[in-house]
């Protein structure tokens, strides 16, 4: 498992590959706020590559949200797969975030 | 109750680093006793995450010399985890907020359990030779 970060123009991409669960989610955290102190306002979440996320993963994107928000920025999320789309509506999580179909759609929609 | 059997029964050091390696043998057990594969990649996959934290990060307190067992019997009916942990166990029953409500959305914890209880079909807990959290997977 491990989150690799690219920039696509204005926007900071991140993939997640493998889970996003309680043993990796600091380093999804860090990684993503690390970009934030730099000045980067714009982040997308890329699903496509991703297994499963726990709770404590789903608490990291919201935590990450908020962040993100109080520094004037966006964070929205793409290629969530079938499971991972019924865990953002179990929890209406999916009411929070910006959620595309593809990363070109999200990236698009900045 | 039909007859089970012990699919798997495994203990593991109460360290978060092991959780992913668990949830791949159990995710492969499930697949090899042909449960619906959607069951066996969201319900058993998440459910068991946040059972096997809880145990390791409350139950356990986190400390590494302390285990975590994990044992799955299966049943014409069921499939049945319990996850025991070396602590004093919690209250199933106790009035929790609900995360799903507007108020609590962008709370970053307490959908733990939540997760556990939508997406099992039964979640019980009970002590016997430690806290047992049991997780009942139908297999329909």
């Amino acid at each position: 498992m491990s989150f690799s970060i690219s920039k696509q123009g204005e926007v900071v991409v991140v993939d997640v590959e493998g889970q996003l669960i309680v043993g990796n989610r600091q380093e999804l955290k860090q990684k993503v706020l690390d970009e934030l102190e730099k000045g980067e306002k714009k982040f997308l979440i890329d699903f496509s590559q991703t297994g499963y996320i726990d709770s404590s993963g789903l608490g990291v994107l919201v935590s990450l949200s908020k962040k993100i928000r109080e520094q004037g920025g966006e964070l929205r999320l793409a290629n969530l797969n079938d499971d991972l789309q019924t865990l953002f509506e179990l929890t209406k999580l999916d009411t929070l975030f910006q959620i595309s179909e593809t990363r070109e759609r999200a990236l698009e929609s900045f | 109750m039909s007859d089970s059997e012990v699919a798997m029964d495994v203990e593991i050091p109460s360290d978060v680093k092991y959780i992913e390696g668990v949830i791949e043998l159990a995710t492969r057990k499930c697949r090899e006793l042909s449960i619906p594969p959607r069951k066996c990649s969201l319900n058993v996959r998440v459910a068991l995450a946040e059972a096997l934290s809880n145990a390791i990060l409350r139950g356990n307190g986190d400390a590494a010399h302390k285990h975590v067992r994990i044992k799955a019997t299966v049943s014409d009916a069921a499939v049945v985890f319990d996850v025991t942990d070396e602590g004093p166990g919690f209250d199933l029953g106790a009035d929790r907020p609900d995360p799903t409500s507007p108020e609590n959305l962008m709370q970053e914890d307490g959908r733990g359990l939540f997760l556990m209880q939508r997406l099992m079909d039964r979640v019980e807990r009970f002590q016997s030779d430690g806290n047992v959290v049991r997780l009942t997977l139908n297999r329909e």
